[in-house]
């Protein structure tokens, strides 16, 4: 509990629109900008990398070059110049810390700074934490003890030196390298990223937690994250994320992996805070994000839940392909715009197997003269004997110059498929927030408690102490979006 | 000591007046009634009162304890004591009822400057206060008025008046929709925070509220002027008669 009133204290402190917005002053290592071989080699050679993964990275290069940025999306993304980017900035003093007492100080009190508590109490809390700094891990705790427990939790890096059979066997397994445009580019110029593994029975003992922060100017960040949750594991995995305010935009290409074995659950938390850019649409992060987990055992279940308020743009739809019998997939979203934001974002659900389940529930929330977008896919294919799906897609508008866009895409090729699709679009009326003013409640007080309200289903999925930090993240995202 | 002045008030909505020149006064410690035909204008005062968006006041003032009210939003009003038990009480789906009382509850607290309420104490608070009003658990763990019957969203009101213990509240026709059982418990609630430290102002219809939360002062409202003003008779008079002839002899 005491790091939950933490994570709050320090959420209530924020004044400003964007209370991340700050730039942490340390002394940074960075490769030149722009994309070429040479630069992927200098990651790899910085990385100490096997040359397997080295020619991995260079074929997906190769890959990547002669593919086109996807158009298909409601988002309207002015030309990305991919060689103004730096492909690597690590902390100079983040080369491989044993401890805490290691990491830069400062370092940690950015950490701080964000209510992201690296220290003592987040320890008794019993969360731990992997904190990827631009393009490294910087520190990862609780680590004995998962080991006691049998449960790896590593930067990927280490991993690929640690437990180079997993990575290699699992890696790009779920989504290839070629799968799209940023899955390929995330593919050749990844820096770090963690990895989980949770073997067959061990139910994890604790929350596993990352944390991203892209600090350095220009600096784009390509985590990539592989989770592998063996036969009957369990294991709860949690990710926030957060960057300077900046003029200039930022690019975040991620790809994350999920492998649940049979009767084994995965369970993945995401409150996403890249900085959103001004009123006008001036800087921000843009957010291109592959999420795919595989539930490739049967009475496998993979459940994504995902808070997202930050970001200019974001294009992101958290997938899972139910392969396993009886495998059950969920999505539970909360995607919030103001300002000039931009989302497209929903997920896919690929039913392979007999008796797949699947739940979507979206809840977006659009204010200012943002766009939001749902767009999801369900797929029941030949074999998927009685699969299931229920989906459910919200809007609420806040103001009258934002739009909400709902685009589901449903293809059922097998007749006892069920799949069913029930959407709303509301606003938050007048009746509701005189209601909450007359019993003393200010505008931005109603409107969070309403739009909370609205998000309940979905608020009510997320680890307790990440579900306080999103409430309140949200409350600070609609702030002057009404009056 | 004089809660509530309300002097020649006269209020629009769109173009069109609805209030005429209202005068009333409501010391502490009376509960005064306001009864009028569908149309008088009852709920307009009591929206106007609260500050309502789209209620616009075109002459005269509103003071609650000396200090004129228009130029102060809904929710200052609010904390400043005023409370509005509504006709229609509002769902807010999602909302739960703890975390909405205690954001209300909290909200006149720092007002006051004054620290917010203890979690676990406000809990027991509520619960003992809802039981009295026969608010069930179940009720509280909902949300705000989502799936409640009529009778149990005026009950909720009134318990929310009872937690914010307003100096002035105004009960806009909270008997409509109860059934006579009903009626009873929410005028037991009602009358039990009748006291020195607060003035009423009950909006009906009808007499048969009347009977159960007795007022010092009865007024007869129509075409958004008041017409008549007396004591709890009046109330008898109108139930006898109707409003019909009362209207005549004001005209």
């Amino acid at each position: 509990m005491a790091a939950t009133q933490e994570t709050i204290a320090a959420v209530e402190e924020a004044t400003g629109q964007y209370k991340y917005g700050f730039v942490t002053d340390i002394e940074v290592e960075k490769a030149p900008k722009g994309l070429n071989e040479d630069i992927i080699r200098f990651i790899s050679a910085k990385k100490d990398e096997p040359e397997w993964l080295l020619e991995w990275r260079l074929k997906a290069y190769q890959k990547w070059l002669t593919m086109d940025s996807p158009d298909w999306a409601k988002l309207n993304i002015p030309e990305i110049d991919y060689q103004d980017i730096h492909y690597y900035a690590a902390p100079k003093t983040a080369e491989g810390p044993k401890s805490l007492d290691e990491v830069d100080p400062e370092l940690l009190a950015t950490y701080e700074k964000l209510g992201i508590p690296l220290n003592e109490q987040k320890m008794l809390a019993g969360v731990a934490v992997d904190a990827v700094f631009d393009s490294v891990s910087v520190a990862t705790t609780f680590r004995e003890e998962l080991a006691k427990a049998g449960v790896i939790f590593c930067p990927i890096s280490e991993a690929v030196h640690s437990h180079p059979e997993l990575v290699k066997k699992y890696l790009g397994s779920v989504v290839p390298v070629a799968d799209n445009y940023f899955s390929a580019l995330n593919s050749a110029v990844f820096t770090d990223g963690s990895f989980v593994f949770i073997p067959k029975g061990v139910r994890c003992p604790m929350e596993l937690s990352t944390y991203f922060r892209i600090n350095e100017k220009n600096t784009g960040q390509f985590e990539r994250t592989l989770i592998i949750a063996e036969d009957q594991s369990y294991v709860s995995y949690l990710e926030g994320c957060t960057a300077p305010q900046r003029d200039e935009n930022q690019l975040h290409a991620a790809v994350v992996e999920l492998v649940a074995l049979e009767d084994a659950e995965i369970k993945y938390s995401t409150v996403q805070n890249w900085y959103p850019g001004d009123a006008e649409g001036k800087g921000g992060i843009y957010n291109f994000v592959t999420k795919r987990g595989a539930c490739r055992g049967d009475r496998a279940k993979i459940s994504w839940t995902q808070v997202e308020t930050g970001s200019a743009v974001t294009w992101k739809y958290p997938s899972c392909i139910l392969q396993g019998k009886d495998s059950v997939g969920e999505f539970y979203s909360v995607a919030v715009t103001n300002g000039a934001q931009q989302a497209d974002t929903g997920t896919k659900m690929i039913h392979l197997g007999e008796g797949s389940r699947s739940t979507i529930i979206s809840k977006g929330i659009s204010a200012g003269k943002s766009n939001n977008t749902y767009r999801g896919l369900v797929q029941v294919m030949p074999k998927a004997e009685n699969a299931r799906n229920f989906t459910q897609c919200d809007s609420l508008l806040v103001g009258d110059k934002c739009g909400a866009h709902t685009v589901p895409y449903i293809v059922s090729r097998n007749p006892s498929g069920k799949v069913e699709h029930e959407a709303t679009t509301s606003r938050i009326s007048e009746d509701q927030l005189f209601y909450c003013h007359q019993r003393g409640l200010d505008e931005e007080e109603a409107v969070s408690l309403i739009v909370n309200g609205f998000c309940r289903e979905v608020m009510k999925e997320l680890p307790m102490e990440f579900a306080v930090e999103a409430q309140k993240l949200i409350a600070i995202s609609l702030e002057g979006s009404v009056g | 000591m004089t809660l509530l002045e309300i002097k020649d008030l006269h209020a629009k909505i769109g173009d069109t007046e609805i209030l005429h020149g209202i005068n009333l006064t409501i010391n502490r410690g009376e509960v005064h009634a306001i009864m009028g035909p569908n149309g008088s204008g009852k709920s307009t005062l009591s929206y106007v009162l609260s500050g309502r968006e789209g209620y616009e006041v075109t002459g005269g003032d509103i003071l609650l304890d000396g200090e004129s009210v228009l130029e102060m939003e809904a929710d200052e009003r609010a904390r400043a004591g005023m409370f509005l038990a509504f006709q229609y009480p509002v769902e807010l789906p999602g909302v739960g009822g703890m975390t909405f009382l205690r954001a209300a509850v909290n909200a006149r607290l720092r007002e006051a400057g004054k620290d917010e309420v203890d979690q676990l104490a406000f809990v027991k608070l509520v619960r003992a206060k809802a039981k009295e009003l026969g608010v069930s658990d179940d009720m509280l763990k909902r949300a705000v008025n989502v799936g409640f019957s009529g009778g149990e969203k005026k009950r909720y009101e009134i318990l929310q008046m009872a937690l914010l213990e307003p100096s002035l509240a105004v009960l806009d026709e909270t008997d409509s929709g109860l059934d006579v059982d009903a009626l009873r418990i929410v005028s037991e609630g009602v009358n039990a925070l009748r006291g020195d430290a607060r003035g009423m102002l009950v909006i009906t219809h009808y007499q048969r509220l009347l009977s159960h939360i007795v007022p010092d002062f009865v007024h007869i409202l129509a075409h958004g002027k008041i017409i008549k003003s007396g004591d709890k008779s009046l109330a008898l008079e109108v139930e006898e008669n109707g409003y019909a002839g009362l209207i005549d002899a004001a005209e």
